[in-house]
């Protein structure tokens, strides 16, 4: 299904910095194939982005304004161009660390406020560009940079914490999921509010080589044998889904 | 790329006004039309007036969750096309440093009101300070030339928040009006002029928007949604916003214009007020609320028969080195008081041949004019 994504793609830019597996290159391309599916006229798109390797997939790659901000504010920077200039259409793509760590106070508050900005949230469970520290995604037990003997704390339930926090769409998929998360892409951008889509997206380089994924292939492997559909999950009993990760809508004001 | 003649938005005419409410008043008058905040005494008035005043001028006003997320939404509308502006005290001031320097990095004009109180920490949150000067000056990391002005009216208030946009805006910077509990809750008579200048955004479609051929010069400034395919980064940048953080000669570049563009015009920028200066042997350099105290002390002193002036410094960044220095060749004594440890004085030692005596007091209360009286006394 190969198709011509090239223009929504800066021409100055020849090349991807992300490492050999990282599934962030596959979030861009489910991400411009929504926004070709939809239409979407590039020269009214703003992408925000925080700091972090998630922080550069729109920034300098898309062929738009660019907002590359500071490490945890770019819905802070949103909202600011959003109130101002309601008629971009507004996006913001960054890391888990990003937005929900150092920025969640305004990943909060943002979804209280339910400007209709979409979020698009990298979640690959660990702080990648700063050499694979413990994240507040982190599963238990997780061998970091800093948690040698195994993360002690629970992650966030990023969908639980931005659905209670009053977004009007939310919704998780793995990129090992492409078909789903493309449309969960489209579902997003087309909610006139504020909406919310966790991907977990493989980290092979920090997270995957520390916890028994030698290979991006493992990697990919180990997302694919943890995800469950909130339809399965609802079947299992707690004991069962420990360790695995529910993918699916959790919330959508309109349906 | 000029200053342009606008009507007043207020009906011209004499208004009773406190402080906070004239530096809000001078803001929508300058154009601005964003703002957000955080509320912190002794600045909430500002912020309280503007979401009031806002509705009748087609502004966008918004509370947000702290003081972080008010400068950067104020940087995110700053991009989106407006003259944007937050307020805030001590604390929010140091909340807010970090987005400072991203400012500064990218060029973008914005302003910030600090309405000071006595620190550090949350120290007397009603009682008036003006420790912040040297935070204003280097309280982000790295190197960028902030500009600071000083009032010491409420009339100031209101024309230096005018004056602060149209600085912003020309050297499209951070600019902070650094004001005080004292003169933000003073209530005095503003004279609002029918007619006022303001500076308005350059704007030169298809030019680079982060470089020029000067090595001091201020770079055209498009906004978001002008098909002009934006690249806004906090990183080090080529002149089309390019990230180049492993490019050593132009992270020096970009550093040194942007320093170059504020401290090589400084001598357009600064604003001064000499009061008998032309005979002066002692100069008492004084700055906002105080200069008030200093002004009477000084006539004072030359009523006693002593030949006393006043160096008031309207702009403290970039700091009046050369009329410093000129004038520090000519006088037997320069006398700073200050609600602080000595954050000026400093500077002016550094400029100044002559000797320099310090008053510092950090009481929360203003300087007396007995107290200046008491200290020009000793040097004659």
């Amino acid at each position: 299904m190969a198709r011509d994504l090239e223009q929504y793609l800066r021409p100055e830019i020849k090349s991807t910095p992300f490492c050999p597996g990282c599934g962030h290159g596959i979030l861009m391309n489910l991400l411009l194939r929504a926004l070709d599916d939809l239409k979407v006229d590039m020269k009214n798109m703003l992408f925000v982005s925080g700091i972090g390797c998630a922080a550069w997939i729109p920034s300098p790659n898309f062929n738009a304004d660019t907002l590359h901000t500071l490490h945890g504010r770019a819905l802070a920077f949103a909202t600011g161009v959003k109130i101002f200039n309601p008629g971009l259409n507004v996006m913001v793509v960054s890391g888990d660390g990003d937005l929900t760590s150092i920025g969640g106070n305004h990943l909060i508050h943002a979804a209280r406020r339910n400007l209709d900005i979409t979020v698009i949230c990298a979640n690959n469970m660990i702080y990648g560009m700063t050499g694979g520290q413990a994240a507040s995604t982190s599963p238990l037990g997780a061998l970091t940079a800093t948690t040698v003997k195994g993360n002690i704390y629970r992650p966030f339930d990023l969908c639980e914490l931005v659905k209670g926090a009053g977004a009007a769409y939310v919704a998780r998929y793995s990129v090992t999921q492409p078909v789903a998360l493309m449309e969960a892409f489209k579902t997003a951008f087309r909610v006139d509010a504020f909406s919310f889509v966790e991907v977990l997206s493989p980290c092979p380089t920090q997270f995957g080589r520390r916890n028994s994924c030698d290979t991006p292939l493992d990697m990919i492997g180990m997302l694919q044998g943890k995800c469950i559909s909130r339809e399965e999950a609802a079947l299992l009993s707690k004991e069962d889904l420990k360790n695995r990760i529910i993918t699916g809508e959790f919330w959508n004001e309109k349906g | 790329m000029a200053y342009k003649e606008i009507d007043s938005i207020l009906p011209p005419g004499n208004y009773y006004f406190s402080g906070n409410a004239a530096a809000a008043e001078g803001a929508i008058a300058a154009g601005c039309r964003y703002y957000a905040g955080y509320p912190i005494t002794p600045s909430s008035e500002i912020m309280e007036r503007i979401s009031v005043r806002f509705p009748e001028v087609e502004g966008a006003f918004i509370q947000m969750e702290d003081e972080i997320a008010s400068i950067c939404s104020v940087i995110g509308a700053s991009w989106a096309g407006a003259k944007a502006m937050t307020a805030t005290s001590g604390p929010g001031f140091s909340l807010m440093q970090e987005a400072i320097g991203y400012a500064a990095l990218t060029e973008t004009p914005l302003v910030i009101m600090d309405v000071q109180r006595a620190g550090p920490g949350t120290g007397q949150a009603t009682r008036v300070g003006s420790g912040d000067l040297m935070q204003a000056k280097w309280g982000s990391h790295g190197d960028y030339q902030p500009i600071a002005l000083s009032p010491w009216s409420v009339q100031e208030m209101y024309d230096h928040s005018i004056l602060a946009f149209n600085l912003a805006e020309q050297y499209r910077t951070p600019v902070f009006l650094m004001g005080d509990e004292a003169i933000g809750h003073l209530m005095e008579r503003v004279d609002v002029k029918p007619r006022l200048k303001v500076w308005n955004r350059f704007k030169l479609p298809a030019a680079p928007p982060f470089g020029t051929d000067q090595d001091d010069g201020v770079p055209p400034m498009p906004a978001f949604g002008e098909g002009q395919r934006l690249l806004v980064t906090g990183s080090t940048h080529n002149e089309w916003g390019i990230r180049k953080t492993d490019d050593g000669k132009v992270h020096a570049r970009l550093v040194d214009r942007i320093n170059n563009k504020v401290f090589n015009n400084r001598e357009k920028i600064i604003q001064t007020e000499g009061h008998y200066l032309d005979d002066a042997e002692v100069v008492v350099v004084a700055y906002g609320f105080t200069a008030r105290s200093a002004i009477f002390a000084v006539d004072q002193i030359r009523e006693e028969g002593h030949r006393a002036g006043l160096l008031r410094l309207k702009t403290i960044w970039p700091f009046a080195d050369h009329l410093i220095e000129k004038i520090g060749a000519g006088v037997k004594c320069m006398l700073v008081p200050e609600m602080n440890r000595g954050q000026i004085k400093g500077e002016v030692m550094k400029y100044a041949e002559c000797d320099v005596m310090p008053y510092n007091q950090t009481d929360g209360e203003i300087i007396h004019p007995d107290t200046i009286i008491r200290d020009l006394r000793r040097l004659f």
